[in-house]
């Protein structure tokens, strides 16, 4: 029995991402789509960076789940382009984010674009905690690749910045 | 050989012993932060390896996967450039090394990101927004221990005149280059000077660095003619599946 699409998107919706568990891999925009062919389920996945160490992770996760609710035929498909960006997290998962303490990306903010003022445009990521915009950048990396470690001046704490992408 | 797997090696041994270069730093790094900074930067890289030496296995057709590619060639199978392969040194000659390759990387994978071959474009495409992460990282901190105190300004100095001579070699083109560039697959590597030189200028001036006189490069990695050098890591680095082959976990 081929379950429909919309079922399946909904199912995908209840699988958190492997490393920031807060937020799912349909909040994280790395599900690209979703078909029926013939009676083999194909789910189309994006990695987020491509050395990322979770990208196996949640394509087991998939598999896993999708056989727990009767999918016989899945094929797993990983494709490259277009690329991942941040701009495909939705609105729901920025907002988990910055409740579980890690600031959401500044959009419009990517590397990609900015390296005309590669000499120091400065860049304002508000604490997630506090609010305050008083906040700097310890290290330009973070505990996984997308994020970066920063730390506000207001509340003294630290923070994870999901760095725009 | 294909020009197509010639340049999916080049690029891919040129990420992937890059990426073990830094990885040999995990645990070593001045401070925790730049620790963690260059294990991610050898994660993207390593990433970017797998792309590209996969797309290698794919265009040769024999069987081989990025892995056996990575792990069962000898040196003189490898085309990386020989810059990569220069030893880590101290921190501050691992990120010159580091902004000398990053300043031809990203010019070289925008080129590519508009390749006519689809699948060089989408890997090209994937990987141009990690290195542009890369490049600012590396040129900032090229600019604030070149401005720095004396020591720092000393030794930034002194690992680019060591490096100088080793990057020519990015825009020395070759018979493969030539039939990749005349089918639209990838540039003309000397298209990718100006670039370069423009990021370096701006980069050294900032840095308070001279850029030196000298314009004799050596070349050889990318047609399989390595320093000794690439043999040692290749020895560290392949060593669990040279010894227990096929080994997987």
């Amino acid at each position: 029995m081929r379950a429909p699409v919309d079922q399946v998107w909904a199912w995908l919706s209840e699988l958190a991402d492997p490393e920031i568990p807060v937020l799912t891999l349909t909040d994280l925009g790395v599900i690209r789509d979703v078909a029926w062919e013939g009676d083999t389920l194909a789910v189309t996945v994006t990695p987020t960076y491509s050395g990322c160490p979770a990208t196996a992770a949640i394509e087991m996760d998939i598999a896993a789940a999708l056989r727990a609710r009767g999918i016989e035929r899945l094929a797993l498909r990983r494709q490259l382009s277009p690329p991942w960006t941040t701009a495909w997290i939705t609105a729901a998962g920025r907002k988990k984010l910055r409740g579980y303490g890690i600031a959401p990306p500044v959009e419009g903010t990517a590397a990609t674009g900015r390296v005309a003022a590669l000499l120091g445009a400065r860049l304002e990521v508000p604490c997630p905690r506090c609010g305050s915009p008083d906040t700097e950048e310890v290290s330009r990396f973070g505990s996984t690749p997308c994020k970066a470690l920063w730390r506000c001046r207001a509340c003294r704490e630290p923070f994870d910045y999901f760095k725009c992408h | 050989m294909a020009p197509l797997f010639e340049l999916c090696l080049r690029m891919g041994d040129s990420t992937l012993i890059l990426g073990q270069r830094l990885s040999e730093w995990c645990g070593h790094a001045p401070v925790l932060e730049e620790d963690i900074a260059l294990a991610n930067v050898a994660l993207d890289l390593i990433g970017q390896t797998q792309m590209w030496l996969g797309l290698a296995g794919e265009v040769e057709g024999q069987g081989r996967d990025a892995d056996a590619l990575a792990f069962r060639r000898d040196a003189g199978a490898f085309r990386n450039l020989l810059l990569v392969e220069r030893p880590n040194g101290d921190f501050g000659h691992t990120i010159m090394r580091q902004f000398l390759f990053d300043a031809w990387h990203l010019p070289m994978l925008r080129a590519l990101a508009g390749s006519s071959e689809p699948r060089v474009a989408a890997i090209a495409q994937k990987a141009e927004r990690e290195v542009a992460y890369h490049l600012e990282r590396s040129a900032g901190l090229v600019i604030r221990l070149g401005d720095g105190t004396g020591e720092s300004r000393a030794r930034m100095q002194a690992a680019l005149d060591a490096l100088w001579p080793w990057a020519g070699e990015m825009f020395a083109g070759d018979g493969v280059d030539a039939a990749l560039a005349a089918g639209e697959i990838a540039p003309d590597p000397a298209r990718l000077r100006p670039a370069w030189d423009g990021t370096v200028d701006a980069v050294l001036a900032e840095a308070t660095l001279a850029r030196p006189a000298g314009s004799f490069f050596h070349r050889g990695g990318r047609a399989g003619r390595h320093t000794e050098h690439l043999g040692h890591l290749l020895a560290e680095m392949q060593f669990l599946q040279r010894a227990y082959p096929g080994a997987a976990w």
